[in-house]
Formats: C-alpha cells, structure tokens, sequence
C-alpha cells in the first residue's frame, strides 16, 4: 500500500479504524512477519493523530520496524533467544527521526537472527512466509519488513542490509528496497552484526515513499563516527543515462529471462553497455570473512550479566555465560561466531581477515572503473526465485544466494531493488547499483524502470 | 652480577579529563556509589556507539610531546578481545599496530648521573569497570561490578626493556608521574590513577611478566622479590621459565597467573565504529598549550629566586610543590620560603599523608607568608613557627590566634633590656657577686628575667644583653 492509498483510507475512515483494520490484519496474519506488535501505542497514536495532534512529514503512517534497531521501552530481540526479553532505554537515530515525523511504529519486524541469512530461517521466532507463496521464503535476514509492506501490514518499514539483508526481501516480496550509502544513514541504535557493511534502508510500495523515508531517516547524528552528515533530498528528474550491465551477476534462467527483458525495455530510453568487475569472484568469501569477523567481536558482550536471556542458577562466571550463549544463541550464528574468530586469530589474520580486505579494495577499485564509465549499474538482486521453505538446508548454498548483493556492501555503494513483476506467480527484483550518494539518481532510474514496465 | 633487565607497561589514567574516552559520562566518579557515571556506551549496550573523545586525543598528545615521543599522524583504534565480566563489550577499544606515538624517553637521575629511560610507544584504550567484592575476595559469594570505571581514558606507556634495577624502574615511574602531573592531565593520589605490568630477566633467564602492580611502591617490591626470586632459582641451577605472574600485594609477593602456553590471543582488529584520527592539526593546538616543564621550572627558580640548586631541584619534584612555594614567595624572601617548605613543612605533610593541595585548604600560602614574616622580623622563633604549623594542620584555626594563645610571640628587644634593667636593680647582691667575679651570677639574673617575660626570651640573648649592661 502506498502512503497515498493509506491517506485516503484514513480520511474515509479515520487514523483509529485504518490502524485498528491494519492490526486485526496481522493478527490474522500467517506470514508470522512481526516479533512483536504495539498494538496499544499504535492505537494511542492513531487517535492522537485523529485529534490533530500527530504532525510531521509521515503523520498517521504505518512503519514496522526490523527488530534489530532499538525501540525504547520496547522489545528488541535481533530474534534472537539471548535478548528475548530485552527492551532498550533508548531509541535508534531512526526512529528518533521517525517519530519526530510523526510516524506510528505498528510493530517490530521478524527477521534471521542477529540479521544473519537470508531467508529469515534462522529467526528464533520462526520463519516469515512469503505473501506470495506461503510455502516459501520471503528472504532476509529483513523478511519481516519485506512481507509487511507487500502484504499491508505496514505501510512503510525499516531494514538493514549488511549483505543484501533489505534488497533481498524487496525482490522477494516484490517491493522497494534501498541500501544507502555507508553512511548516509546514522547507525546509532542498529544493533551491529557486522559494523564496516551495514547500513538501515527504506523499504515501500514505490519509489515516492521509499525517497520520502530515505529523506526521514538520513542526515548528520554525531553519536555515529562514520555518519557521513549529508541530508537527502528527492529531486525528481528524468535524465538519459548510461546503464552498465554487470557481467559477473548474473543468476538462473528464470530470472535471467525476466532480467533481459527488462533490459531490452531500459534500452529504449537508455544507453545500455556491459561491465566486468575481475576481483567479483573474491567478493563472497571475503564479505564472509569480514562479516563474521566482525560478528565474532559484536556478539562477545551477550553474556547473561547486565541484560538479556540470564539463567537462574548462577555458577563460576566463565561457566556461566558460557551456558548462557550456548542456550542464547542459535546454530548460525554460532557457526559465524566461531569462523568469525578463527579468521581473528593470531597466524590466520594475514590470510584471512587481511586479505579479505585486500579483496575489498580491489571490489572498490572495479566499481571505481565502471563509474567512470557508466552511470548506474544493473543487475537481478537475486540469482535465483524466492526459496521453498527449508529448501536451503547448507549453509554455503545459502551463502551463495548472496553473489550479487554482498559486492555492493564491501564497497559501502547504494543499491536499490527494484520489483520488475512475477516470474511464475513469483516477484522478481532488478537491483540498481550507483556511485557514492546517488540515491537520488537511483531513486529517479527505479521510477522509469518501474514505470515503464508496469506501462 | 646478575644482569638484570626491566621494561614497564604502565597503564595512566587521564583522571584529570572531564569525560570519559568515548561517551559524555562524568570522569569525576571517585567518590560516587557505584553504576552512577554509566551510559548506553560505556555499559556496552548493543547499538550504542563509541565517539572519540577529542580532548582526551588531545591530553594524550601533550604527554607524547613531553616525552619526546613521536606523534603519528594516522593513529587508530583497534578491538582487543578478551572475556571478563568487568568488560562490558567482550572487547576493549585499544590501539594496536597504529598506536598514537613512537618512540620517545624520560631522562632520570640514577646515582648522580643521568639516564635516558627509552619508550617503545604510547598508545589511547579504555579502562575497563571494576569488580568489587561484599568481604573479601576469597569469602565472597559471588562479585559485584561497578562500572564507573569502564571507559575512563588510559594511556598505555611502554618503555624498552632498559632498566638494571627496581629502583631504576622506581625513579622512572615518580619522573613519569611528575611529567604527568606538570601537564595537569593526571591526579597521581586517586585510586587506580597508575597501574604497571613489568617484564624482568636476570641473565640466562626466562622473561617473566608480573601483572597487576597498582602502586607506585608495588613495582619496586614486586620487582625486587622478582630478581630474588629468580636469582635465587638460577643459582640453583633451576630454570626461569617464561611466565605471566600476578602480584599479591597483600604478601609482596609475585604468584604464577598462567604459563606461556596459555597466552591469550586477542585477537585484535581496527573498531569499525570509529575512524582512524589525523594528528598533525590536533598536533598544533595542543604544542601552544604546553606547560612549563620541571627542568625549565628548575632552572628558572635558580634565576628568578636566586635559590640553590639543591632547593629548587627539590621543589620541583612536585608541582603542587613548586605553585605553593612561588605564591608564599610573592610575600617573603623566596630563600627563607624555600628552606621552610622544602626542609619543614614537606616533612610534616608527608607524616600526615597530605599533598600540598590539602596543605592549601588548611594553611594557605598567604597564611604561610605571614608566619614566614614573623619569623623574618624575629617576632617568633625557629621553635614556634614549628609549632603553629603543626598546630594548624592539625587543628586549623587562624595564625595569629594560634601564636597568642600559645604565647609564641617573641618580646621586643626593648622590653627585653627594660627587663634587664629591673632586674639588676632588684638584685644588687648578684650584681656585685657577678662584678666581683662570679660568674655564675649572672645565670640567676638570667633566670629573673625570664620569669618577668614568662620564659618568651631567648636565654642567650638576655646573657649577652645583662652582660653588656654591666659592663
């Protein structure tokens, strides 16, 4: 649902009864998108805004929120058993913005634990299904954010993309989703999976709402030291560009033929090439590295102590947080704790942890090159349809899927996904790559792409 | 003689900042019940992130100035991981293979000569919290954590394994902490201000490293029981195996914490939350801001004071010290203020376990200048100014009611020879007894005129004056 739609909605209706329909929606739900629900403060807000008293750019609008960003007061659990009961004392940087814009946070988004998958398999609440198909996944690890927005149980969401984590579950759900630039987007309050990689991004029902979220969430927070401190602001326009082709992204036949098509349209007002990027073949296995480097170091504080899931029994400290993260976390994220701090250890670092970051210069140095060549750069977000449920059982298929997305991340670029229609009932997702804060280029390409493939 | 070989790790707390390393809680916690100067970041709270301190970059900075050291000009923090509950993030933000500065020495004065102490780096990290037990140690049930600590600004200053003795390492440390001191950046007296690792080998020996000396008294004891200790396994032809050991300061002894096998890997890597610092304009704030430091302010003295170097290389030992003495010397002679501070009044501080900020609070420099002044006029003696200082450390009250209630003014000299006069009227037979030869005479005239003066008199004086008037 577009912010328009749910506008004219609450003019017919009122804010209450649009919230109140919203929430018996997902209560309904089977998609089992949403940790939790703040069904009473939505309400609140709801009336707040029928009495005039809700303001801002996004008064009376719907946004879920990805339940890795901190909500004070309210649970925030990265759907994770260690901070099942964990309820921050302070709000993120976005949803500060967001609720200076008068924005109603309906509920926190289910998501793979720790943001780690990308199917939302690994969540300790349970798999998201996709609205689509209810037999498959709506992708990750911001499932829950994705099949929200799709299924109208949200107008708008948050998510955050550390390899893939927003455009994934936009291709899959069939909605819009953007990694901003490093930066672009105060992390302050995302709790870190992997700090160097992530941003949190919009996800919407069309390219209007996503800029008008972007614009929310952007701009400077001095509690993050690698905020950028730029706004962003939507200028339309409608520039002839040049669009490169990216060959190493490349997927299976069903959505490489859904993806020629596209281009052959994008064709027909732009100015179409193809571009090599040599050092792509590295870039999984060393966003993993680094991810999970990372990971190893971000999750050492969950120990059962000062907040989170504790044990009754207390025992000699070293056992005791050591049953505590064995019972806290689940199978993948302990699988990446320990790789994570293998790549760390002395006489491994030069040969992983080191070198991946040698890979991820030479990533930025080939996107540097096809830049100056290309404007955008396009290729399908995702290599493959949206995945049966359970259909990824090992690790490294499922690491795969990430192939097209993680390049983006190692290189801190935007990146957009953009819903180019169904593919065998299922949605199909043109990512769109561009220079270092060109969001609003991005943004404006993923309009006429969209456009012209639905006109 | 054994070859002995020290270097030092000594971890200093900027305990003067305002705030913490990379949060805006208060650094003033000392004197606060626990978890009181904690926030989101230093607590380690998932999705709160640390932000560089810059005035903390910058009192870290002037040390490296003052200690010759080489500033870089890209310096970096780094994640060390480790495990402990005092540890809130599971990692300590601490600087790696990019520290703040290289290189850089102390200059001490060792048995008459000087040598030059050389460093290896002087790097930025966090203090960890701190954990506190309800009775002791070993009978508590379980530990408590305080992290009003954690996040406080350290620096980490490492010297070359240079020193030949524990009192070589002792006159390193009190020259580290009065360059320190100088530069206003540390407060030596509060708890947890310094804490030292030392390595120590004795020739043909395992390199041993002792952990946890919190003292500035700690590391010549350790240190010392250390070279013992292993002087004593060598001549038994025992070996020194390399160890990590902790010292228990409760017995002055060192205890084997873990073997080399057993070395942790911290696995360090650059904190993505934080960017790497450019020194170089930070650099040049901060050089126009340095203090004078202590061999200039000795030199001065000499100058401007005229004093002697054995004074003013005393005074500027402490540079609390050295502000007392030039206020109480804006009032009298800077030589008779110097002798008092250095020779008397530093002592009784010291029995009482006072420093000279404490000294001010209870007997100013302008009260001192005053007393200094009596003394100068001779209106109170050597003896009497000894008493109103103790008097009014120990029990305050205001100078001069302190002399007249203790009746420590000196008479005039003229009321002195009135005395005299009176008295050798009074008693004729003593002075024809003393004009007659008798010496001893003039001791009973002596002893009237100190019981007229209620003993006030300086009884050698009064001699000389009764002689001179008889004469």
């Amino acid at each position: 649902m577009k912010i328009a739609e749910w506008k004219e909605k609450v003019e017919n209706h009122g804010c209450y009864d649009a919230v109140a329909e919203m929430l018996d929606r997902i209560e309904k739900s089977k998609l089992n998108a949403y940790i939790t629900v703040c069904r009473d403060q939505a309400l609140r807000m709801a009336e707040k805004y029928d009495r005039g008293e809700l303001n801002g750019r996004l008064a009376g609008v719907p946004v879920a929120v990805k339940d890795n960003i901190s909500t004070k007061d309210v649970l925030t659990t990265c759907a994770s058993k260690i901070l099942s009961n964990y309820r921050p004392v302070f709000d993120a940087h976005v949803v500060e913005r967001l609720k200076h814009e008068g924005a109603i946070i309906i509920g926190k988004a289910n998501m793979d634990e720790f943001a780690m998958g990308t199917t939302t398999e690994t969540s300790y609440y349970g798999v998201v299904r996709n609205p689509y198909d209810l037999e498959r996944v709506a992708g990750g690890s911001s499932g829950g954010s994705g099949a929200v927005v799709a299924a109208d149980e949200a107008v708008l969401s948050l998510g955050s993309d550390t390899g893939g984590s927003i455009r994934c579950p936009a291709s899959f759900c069939g909605v819009y989703g953007l990694k901003p630039t490093y930066g672009l987007v105060s992390r302050y309050g995302l709790i870190p999976y992997a700090n160097s990689l992530e941003q949190i991004g919009p996800m919407a029902d069309c390219i209007e709402d996503l800029a008008l979220l972007l614009e929310v969430i952007a701009g400077k927070d001095v509690r993050d030291s690698t905020n950028a401190g730029r706004e962003f602001r939507f200028v339309p326009d409608e520039k002839r560009l040049k669009v490169g082709i990216v060959k190493e992204m490349g997927g299976n036949d069903e959505v490489m033929g859904r993806f020629n098509e596209v281009v052959e349209v994008i064709k027909q007002h732009h100015e179409v090439g193809e571009v090599s990027m040599p050092s792509f073949k590295y870039a999984l296995a060393a966003y993993y590295i680094i991810a999970m480097s990372e990971a190893s170091s971000n999750l050492a504080r969950y120990d059962g102590v000062r907040y989170g899931f504790a044990l009754e029994k207390l025992d000699s400290w070293r056992r005791y947080f050591s049953k505590v993260r064995a019972e806290g976390f689940g199978e993948e994220v302990k699988r990446r704790i320990m790789l994570g701090s293998y790549a760390l250890s002395a006489g491994y670092y030069g040969k992983y942890y080191l070198k991946a970051q040698k890979v991820r210069t030479l990533v930025i140095r080939d996107f540097r090159r096809a830049f100056e060549q290309y404007d955008v750069l396009i290729s399908p977000t995702m290599p493959a349809l949206p995945f049966k449920i359970g259909e990824l059982a090992d690790p490294l298929t499922m690491y795969k899927a990430d192939v097209n997305t993680v390049p983006i991340n190692l290189a801190g670029l935007p990146a957009l996904s953009v819903p180019v229609g169904f593919v065998k009932k299922l949605p199909v997702g043109l990512q769109v790559i561009g220079n270092y804060f060109s969001e609003n280029t991005l943004l404006n390409f993923g309009k006429q792409v969209s456009e012209l493939w639905s006109g | 003689m054994d070859e002995v070989v020290i270097g030092l790790e000594v971890h200093v707390q900027l305990n003067k900042l305002r705030t913490k390393l990379f949060c805006s809680c208060p650094l003033n916690y000392h004197h606060s019940p626990p978890n009181t100067h904690v926030c989101p970041v230093c607590l380690g709270m998932p999705g709160a992130m640390p932000v560089i301190n810059k005035e903390a970059v910058k009192a870290a900075i002037k040390v490296a100035i003052a200690l010759n050291a080489e500033i870089q000009p890209f310096t970096v923090f780094d994640r060390k991981n480790y495990f402990y509950p005092d540890l809130p993030r599971g990692f300590q933000i601490s600087q790696y293979d990019r520290p703040l500065a290289l290189g850089g020495y102390v200059t001490i004065e060792l048995d008459g000569e000087e040598k030059r102490i050389k460093l290896k780096r002087v790097h930025m990290e966090e203090d960890p919290g701190k954990l506190s037990y309800r009775g002791s140690i070993t009978t508590a049930k379980y530990s408590l954590i305080d992290y009003n600590r954690s996040g406080a600004p350290l620096l980490e200053i490492v010297t070359e394994p240079v020193m030949n003795s524990p009192k070589e390492a002792r006159l390193f440390l009190n020259k580290l902490r009065m360059i320190l001191e100088y530069l206003d950046v540390f407060d030596g007296d509060l708890e947890g201000a310094m804490r030292v690792d030392a390595n120590i080998s004795l020739k043909g020996g395992g390199r041993v490293e002792v952990k946890n000396i919190s003292s500035f008294k700690g590391v010549e004891k350790a240190l010392s029981y250390e070279v013992m200790r292993q002087k004593n396994l060598l001549q038994r032809g025992r070996i020194v195996t390399r160890e990590t050991r902790h010292f228990d300061e409760a017995r002055n002894i060192t205890v084997t914490l873990r073997s080399k096998e057993e070395e942790q890997d911290y696995r360090y890597f650059p904190e993505p939350d934080l960017v790497p610092i450019l020194t170089e304009e930070l650099v040049k704030e901060v050089e126009g801001t340095l203090p004078e430091m202590p061999e200039e302010k000795r030199e001065r003295f000499k100058e401007q004071y005229g004093l002697g170097d054995n004074y003013a290389k005393v005074l500027i030992l402490d540079v609390k010290m050295a502000d007392y003495f030039e206020d109480v010397a804006k009032y009298v002679s800077p030589k008779l203020a110097a002798s008092w501070i250095v020779d008397v009044l530093r002592g009784e501080l010291n029995y009482r376990g006072w420093n000279f900020l404490k000294c001010r609070e209870v007997l100013s420099p302008e009260e001192f200048a005053r007393l200094m002044k009596y003394f100068e006029e001779e209106r109170i003696t050597e003896k009497g100014v000894v008493e109103v200082i103790r008097t009014k450390l120990d029990e305050g009250g205001d100078v001069e009611d302190i002399i007249k209630k203790k009746g420590l003014f000196a008479i005039p000299k003229e009321e002195i020879v009135r005395f005299c006069k009176e008295a050798i009227e009074e008693n004729p037979k003593a002075v024809q007894d003393y004009l007659g030869g008798k010496k001893q005479a003039l001791n009973f005239l002596v002893g009237q005129v100190m019981k007229k003066t209620r003993g006030r008199a300086d009884p050698g004086e009064t001699a000389k004056m009764l002689e001179e008037l008889l004469a």
